[in-house]
């Protein structure tokens, strides 16, 4: 372990310490891993009977590949329409114009606040009757409540990025002449896009995650996917094990990208990279500068 | 309009709305008091020296951490109490209500964990090196120099973890907590669609008087005692 605020390097006695703690850890660690086997076997949740429907490829065919396409497809209209909301709010809140600047604040605020399910399940009963013909209501109440939400996240994003900036970036942009919005436009949120890139990748995250809310209100995602099949072959345990892993290692993989962007970028910009959180919050945390 | 507001009003009644957000309150309170004892033991754990209990912490935040929240809770009621027979009450309410706490209580213990350690690495290492100089050891230095400044950074992660969680809490719905706010809200607007700006203005309002004092709180709170560096 490298330097770190709570603990000194190791004298020889700290050392031996650690080691035991070590491997107890490790004995700890294998024996409830262990012990959740023995509990699964028990109940019968280890036969092949039941894990076997999963690797087939009448499963992946029909059911979750064709439910991961939508999943992607949803998250990818998803990303698409929260980056062009995002950057039109974001840069509304930071409008010379005080009218422009509240809206976009009040507007802004209100969505992130407001459930993303509650959205959908909204969006989802006002298609039905604004478009009765429409047959992908589901797909569209997804898309917009997905958008509105992580749009509003991506403005803070732009609007904390453009603040992040140190002050003498937009100076000097007005000192040679600039007025307010071409140095806002030709200096500060190209740099605070760059430094912002991580965290919209991060952001990717939270738009695969909350797709499968999808679920909730019919859309034909990876969740549900996986609902018919388990409802068909009697094992929910196995199914949703098999989906939350194609989750776990599509975000994993995001997470790193996002990780590797920030650490690339951090030459390109005045400000710090910021790395999202996950979860969806709004306030991104700055990435490697302040450890 | 009158009778808009009065229609409004016996539909607020008739499906007990003020219970549903009750419901979701419940659900974030037991939610945030296990993901907190949770997420602290985790963050514990991958501040810890010992390599082994750095990898199990470690290991968890990023399986959870990556994992819808719905799969989550679906897998409460279908994996744990369907498959796996686990019981945690007598009565189908309570028994979906406490599978949906534990759902949502493991699911945002990652989050408090990342939440602690951010707090831990606002505090700069001079810090501590400062604190050896002057002669106090581990746990003084800790106590009186470390912990202090980690807990003040970890105020405004930890607020928005908690906006998360009440937030989050509507997707019980998925495990079958047919009482809180979204499956009120779907139902009610299932069968009384021309209500249905009024029905989403009085859930979305719900949730912005009780979700801002929160921000509000944890903003004013982690500015007041931001370590000024």
């Amino acid at each position: 372990m490298s330097a770190s605020v709570l603990f000194d390097a190791p004298g020889p006695r700290a050392r031996a310490w650690t080691f035991a703690g070590n491997v107890l850890g490790a004995v700890v660690a294998i024996g409830v891993a262990v012990w959740v086997l023995i509990q699964l076997n028990a109940k019968g949740q280890l036969s092949w009977d039941l894990w076997g429907p999963v690797f087939s490829t009448r499963t992946w065919q029909y059911y979750l590949l064709p439910g991961l396409v939508n999943t992607l497809r949803a998250a990818a209209f998803a990303i698409v329409g929260s980056l062009v909301f995002g950057l039109l709010f974001g840069m509304g809140r930071l409008s010379q114009l005080a009218p422009v600047r509240w809206v976009c604040g009040v507007f802004v605020e209100f969505l992130r606040a407001v459930p993303v399910l509650l959205m959908m399940v909204f969006f989802y009963g006002l298609f039905g009757v604004l478009l009765p013909g429409v047959s992908d209501k589901a797909f569209l109440a997804v898309v917009v409540a997905l958008i509105l939400y992580n749009g509003s996240v991506i403005a803070e994003l732009v609007r904390s990025g453009v603040g992040n900036l140190p002050r003498g970036q937009r100076e000097a942009g007005l000192v040679v002449g600039l007025t307010e919005g071409q140095a806002l436009r030709s200096i500060q949120l190209p740099q605070a896009l760059v430094a912002m890139l991580p965290a919209m990748v991060s952001q990717i995250v939270v738009v695969l995650k909350d797709s499968a809310l999808g679920q909730i209100i019919g859309y034909q995602e990876l969740l549900r996917a996986g609902q018919i099949v388990y409802s068909g072959d009697g094992n929910p345990l196995q199914v949703l094990t098999a989906v939350a892993v194609v989750f776990i290692l599509l975000n994993v993989l995001l997470t790193v990208v996002a990780h590797r962007l920030s650490k690339l970028l951090s030459s390109r910009t005045a400000a710090a990279p910021l790395e999202g959180t996950g979860i969806g919050n709004p306030t991104a945390v700055a990435g490697g500068s302040r450890v | 309009m009158n009778d808009y507001l009065s229609g409004l009003g016996s539909l607020v009644e008739r499906y007990d709305v003020l219970g549903a957000f009750w419901t979701n309150i419940q659900l974030t309170f037991w939610g945030a008091l296990i993901a907190l004892v949770l997420g602290t033991v985790l963050a514990l754990m991958r501040i810890s020296p010992i390599a082994s209990l750095r990898w199990v912490g470690a290991t968890y935040v990023n399986i959870l951490r990556n994992t819808p929240l719905t799969i989550i809770m679906t897998f409460m009621v279908m994996g744990v109490w369907t498959a796996l027979q686990l019981q945690l009450a007598d009565t189908f309410e309570s028994n979906f209500f406490r599978l949906a706490v534990v759902g949502l209580a493991v699911y945002h213990a990652a989050f408090v964990c990342e939440s602690i350690r951010s707090g831990v690495n606002t505090v700069p290492l001079g810090q501590a090196e400062a604190a050896r100089a002057i002669g106090l050891s581990f746990l003084p230095a800790a106590r009186l120099i470390i912990l202090p400044q980690a807990f003040r950074g970890a105020i405004a992660p930890l607020g928005n973890t908690l906006i998360a969680l009440l937030k989050n809490s509507t997707v019980a719905a998925a495990a079958s907590v047919s009482w809180e706010t979204a499956s009120t809200m779907k139902t009610m607007i299932e069968f009384n669609p021309n209500y249905l700006w009024g029905i989403f203005a009085m859930f979305a309002l719900g949730y912005v008087i009780l979700v801002i004092p929160i921000g509000v709180l944890t903003t004013w709170l982690s500015q007041r005692l931001a370590v000024q560096r």
